[in-house]
């Protein structure tokens, strides 16, 4: 149930088994994915400039495998100062 | 004769493993399959009464590897059925007592003797599921629509492909397709999206099948019992047959599987 009605229970089962198993596989966290994300961000900026607001880091499903997938928006030459 | 050994194992306990390798050996055995059945089990023996052989053990899967008697003395016949046997599991005596060679050794033994070997696993991920699995030409997760279920074979699933025994399949057990309709238990496709392996058998939740427990009496020979039908199913599977999953899920699987969707 939510405070919008009757949410299928079923629903709720699969969506929390789906973040459950991808932290059971991959030994991952979502605290430790914050962290690397930040990581990640220091690194990249020492070469490029980089939109750290806009960085998005997932663990997407192949099958049984998971991936790593990380979206990085670069700053444009022509917004940076100077 | 080179048998293949099958294990039934889950993670979490109480699925329905017990009751599926009675199922399915009784299904094996009435197509004229020649079967043994090992309790992998030891300190908590069910096998034996769930086939209803509780009374005529004499010796163990322990003396057994520990040289007590020769494996056919260990073997109980189960006269319903021309070639049916279990090797029933020690009750006095903890998981130690067997090692996986051990059970390598035992089932290359089996391999001579019969068509198939039938290994039930104990819960778990500990020594009693390792000694099940170290023989296992297949291995099937058991699973229930249910989330700490659905959580443990996931954890199985990855400990058999790094053991290399995958990859597994699948059996979904107790499914209740009127609360799959009306979305308040997690649907075949839920599972088999959420797993990403092989099917090889739907079992629905059936009253018989404590009742079949109850008498000692597997239900897979009754044709009236949807649930005996399914283990019949999987026996069948196993055989190499291609045969249809059952309708019972109404989520969309079977329209998936006809090529409706
Ligand atoms: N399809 C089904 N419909 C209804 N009841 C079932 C079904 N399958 C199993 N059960 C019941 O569930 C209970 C547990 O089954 P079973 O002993 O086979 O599980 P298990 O996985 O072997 O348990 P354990 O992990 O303790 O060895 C039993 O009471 C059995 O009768
Ligand atoms: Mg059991």
């Amino acid at each position: 149930m939510s405070i919008f009605g009757r949410r299928k229970s079923a629903n709720s089962a699969k969506e929390r088994l789906q973040l459950v198993l991808i932290h059971d596989r991959t030994d991952l966290n979502p605290a430790e994915l914050e962290a690397l994300k930040d990581d990640l961000i220091a690194t990249i900026s020492r070469h490029v400039e980089i939109e750290p607001s806009g960085v998005v880091i997932n663990v997407a499903q192949d099958g049984r495998a998971q991936r790593l997938v990380a979206d990085i928006p670069l700053r444009s030459t022509n917004r940076r100062r100077r | 004769m080179t048998a293949k050994v099958v294990t039934v194992t889950s993670g979490k306990g109480g699925v329905g493993k017990t009751t599926s390798v009675a199922n399915i050996a009784v299904a094996l055995a009435a197509r004229g399959q020649k079967v043994t059945c090992i309790d992998g089990d030891i300190g908590l023996r069910n096998l034996d009464v769930v086939m209803g052989l509780e009374n005529r053990i004499v010796y163990d899967l322990v003396d057994v590897v520990e040289g007590r008697c020769r494996l056919r003395q260990a073997m109980i016949r189960d006269k319903r059925l021309p070639e049916l046997y279990l090797i029933p599991a020690a009750q006095t005596r903890d998981k130690t007592a067997v090692s996986p060679s051990d059970m390598v050794r035992l089932c290359d033994e089996l391999r001579q003797e019969v068509d198939w070997v039938l290994i039930d696993s104990p819960a778990g991920i500990e020594r009693g599921f390792k000694n099940s699995i170290a023989a296992a030409d297949k291995v099937l997760v058991m699973t229930n629509p249910e989330i700490s279920a659905v959580r443990d074979a996931d954890r199985v699933v990855g400990l058999l492909d790094a053991e290399e025994k995958g990859p597994a399949s699948l059996v979904i057990n107790r499914l209740n397709p009127i609360m799959v309709k009306r979305g308040d238990m997690l649907s075949v496709e839920d599972v088999l999206d959420l797993l990403a392996i092989d099917l090889i058998g739907i079992v629905p939740e059936d009253e018989n099948v404590l009742v079949a427990s109850n008498k000692g009496q597997p239900l897979a020979l009754d044709p009236k019992s949807r649930a005996g039908h399914a283990f019949d199913n999987i026996a069948r599977r196993l055989l190499g047959e291609q045969v249809p999953f059952m309708d019972l899920d109404t989520s969309g699987l079977w329209q998936r599987l006809l090529g409706r969707k």
